[in-house]
């Protein structure tokens, strides 16, 4: 009777038509894909992307030259210059990371003591020449400064965790 | 007439179905593979010698990229080897998040197994299916890490951050409509916990899906049954391990046989095979996928109900909180030397292994006392596999070589470190 009934089984595609029978019903169902440029993955506060630094609010630039992020960094992908400034305080004078090297492994900004270096949602970014995966301090800000809210609004959602 | 004598063909490096950069050389006899050779190095990254340059902690990251399929358990063998050399054990709840990640790493690797292995065999259907799945899980990654692969989440000592109260969601906009979003973030509504029961719950049905597609399929079963067979005794000479020497029909799994974290508490079963072919590699696999969903329920279970820390208070080896480094001197000077210098573990040695998806995947650390290993070697489970690639693929066609590279599972990430 087993054998009969493998017989007939085989001869009559029965494991085939369920498979096809199962693509059918995924033909009808929902669809998951989603329409990329128009429609994004959700992302959580804590993606790390594209690095920024960060401003206070009254304007005035977080780093302090303090080098952690530097030393910190497992690909040397940063490099800093420092000097004094008139009035007395610290800040950089060469903020450099070379994104070729960045693995993004959110090393520098677990170690920014002034939340000043951070990586931010964007992911989408491409270079046209040589040269230019090095950004420098003045892009790094720029980056900061038009999209501070979200940056700030991510920190203070993943606060209570770090 | 003149005898055709054998002739040797390149697989690879740039075949599709070499796995990333394999390259084999098949002495054929016909169709008929008489020696097959590896030849492995081109994705060499010097990853142990890397490591002897820097601080303990700043290795981790790295250790992502060797087994590029699953990632946490690669940083778990590595945070594990450096406890035993600290002698500091994590908190309960830490060990809980980093069984449940790595059983949800368990599940990423055999759905990309899957994937691959039913793509190279010719089924299409399955790996878009199971990259479906596959979608949640880094979304899990993502939601804990901040990365969807490498996340360098685990640190000696517990785990980075706790988890997350609440998942990010689909946004609205005009290619969808409002019935279709809530129905794509209808999971996303809670904690990350609620998205990974959700995600438990409706699992085994897809598992079921995927072997309605193959499991009986008669395409499947004739590419995969009595391919390779390997014998029990022949696998543990070969030092096989994982779902390979389980597929032999050995039952040895070190999260039995020596439980690390909590997987004593844990209640599974480990699934064996029979022939040791290719087929009963296939159905093990498909069976740990469940197992690896009743242990992500039970951590889900426990981890709802029992709050705690998820480092170890010692701010010799693990970082103050932000709050207290900015506002503490001795915890801003703890967070500085940190970051800077690291830790010396004392002078020694430890070797810790994991039940990384493949296999047995340890670390073995040498310490002289220094800020940074003397020495790290890493025990990759594809490399003892990939070994036996002429032993299992001699006297088979050239389409089962195929076959092989797919049930051995191989990632060059972890065999060229």
């Amino acid at each position: 009777m087993q054998a009969l009934r493998e017989f007939f089984n085989s001869f009559l595609l029965v494991e085939l038509l369920k498979g096809m029978k199962l693509t059918g019903r995924h033909l009808f169902s929902g669809r998951f894909t989603i329409e990329y440029p128009e429609e994004k993955a959700p992302q959580s506060p804590r993606f790390r992307g594209l690095h920024a630094l960060r401003r206070y609010p009254n304007g005035e630039e977080r780093c302090i030259a303090c080098k952690l992020c530097e030393a910190v960094c497992p690909a040397l992908a940063i490099t800093i210059e420092s000097e004094e400034r008139e009035d007395g305080t610290r800040r950089t004078t060469r903020y450099d990371i070379d994104l070729f090297k960045c693995i993004y492994c959110g090393f520098c900004e677990e170690s920014c003591p002034v939340d000043s270096i951070v990586e931010t949602r964007i992911y989408e970014y491409h270079f046209e020449n040589r040269g230019e995966q090095i950004i420098n301090k003045e892009q790094l800000l720029a980056i900061g400064d038009l999209y501070e809210p979200q940056l700030a609004r991510d920190r203070a959602m993943d606060a209570p965790y770090r | 007439m003149a005898e055709i004598s054998s002739y040797t063909i390149n697989f690879g490096p740039q075949h599709p179905a070499a796995h990333g950069v394999l390259r084999l050389v098949l002495e054929m006899d016909g169709e008929t593979v008489r020696r097959a050779d590896p030849h492995i190095g081109l994705l060499h990254r010097a990853t142990e010698k890397l490591a002897e340059s820097k601080p303990y902690n700043q290795s981790i990251g790295y250790m992502d990229r060797l087994d590029y399929v699953s990632m946490m358990c690669n940083e778990h063998a590595y945070v594990l080897a450096i406890e035993k050399l600290l002698g500091v054990t994590p908190p309960i709840r830490a060990q809980y998040i980093r069984v449940m990640f790595d059983e949800i790493t368990r599940i990423l690797n055999h759905l990309m197994w899957l994937g691959a292995h039913g793509l190279d065999v010719g089924a299409m259907t399955v790996f878009l299916y199971a990259f479906k799945e596959r979608e949640n899980l880094m979304d899990c990654y993502e939601a804990v890490s901040g990365a969807r692969m490498h996340a360098t989440y685990y640190r000696p000592g517990g785990v980075y951050r706790d988890l997350p109260a609440r998942m990010p969601q689909y946004q609205a906009s005009h290619a969808r409509s409002q019935k279709d979003l809530d129905r794509l973030n209808s999971d996303r509504q809670g904690s990350l916990l609620d998205f990974i029961d959700a995600f438990c719950e409706r699992f085994p049905q897809s598992i079921d899906e995927f072997e309605a597609l193959l499991t009986d399929n008669r395409i499947w079963k004739q590419r995969l049954v009595d391919v390779a067979v390997v014998s029990p005794e022949r696998a543990i000479q070969m030092g096989f391990a994982g779902p390979m020497l389980r597929g032999s029909g050995v039952e040895w799994d070190l999260r039995k046989m020596q439980p690390y974290e909590v997987y004593d508490r844990m209640d599974f079963d480990v699934p064996v095979g029979r022939n040791g072919d290719c087929y009963d590699r296939y159905l093990v696999r498909i069976e740990e996928m469940r197992q690896s969903v009743r242990i992500i329920k039970q951590c889900v279970d426990w981890l709802r109900h029992n709050d705690g820390p998820v480092t170890i208070d010692d701010h010799k080896i693990v970082p103050p909180s932000r709050e207290e480094m900015k506002d503490d001197m001795e915890s801003l000077i703890h967070h500085f030397k940190l970051f800077t210098e690291g830790y010396c573990p004392p002078e020694g040695e430890a070797y810790a292994a994991v039940e990384a998806p493949k296999g047995e995947f340890g670390a073995y650390i040498v310490s002289d006392g220094a800020n940074k290993p003397y020495r790290l070697k890493l025990r990759p489970p594809g490399y003892t596999h990939l070994a036996a690639m002429d032993e299992m693929v001699s006297g088979h066609m050239l389409a089962d070589v195929v076959t092989v590279m797919g049930t051995m599972d191989i990632v060059f990430g972890e065999i060229d470190r």
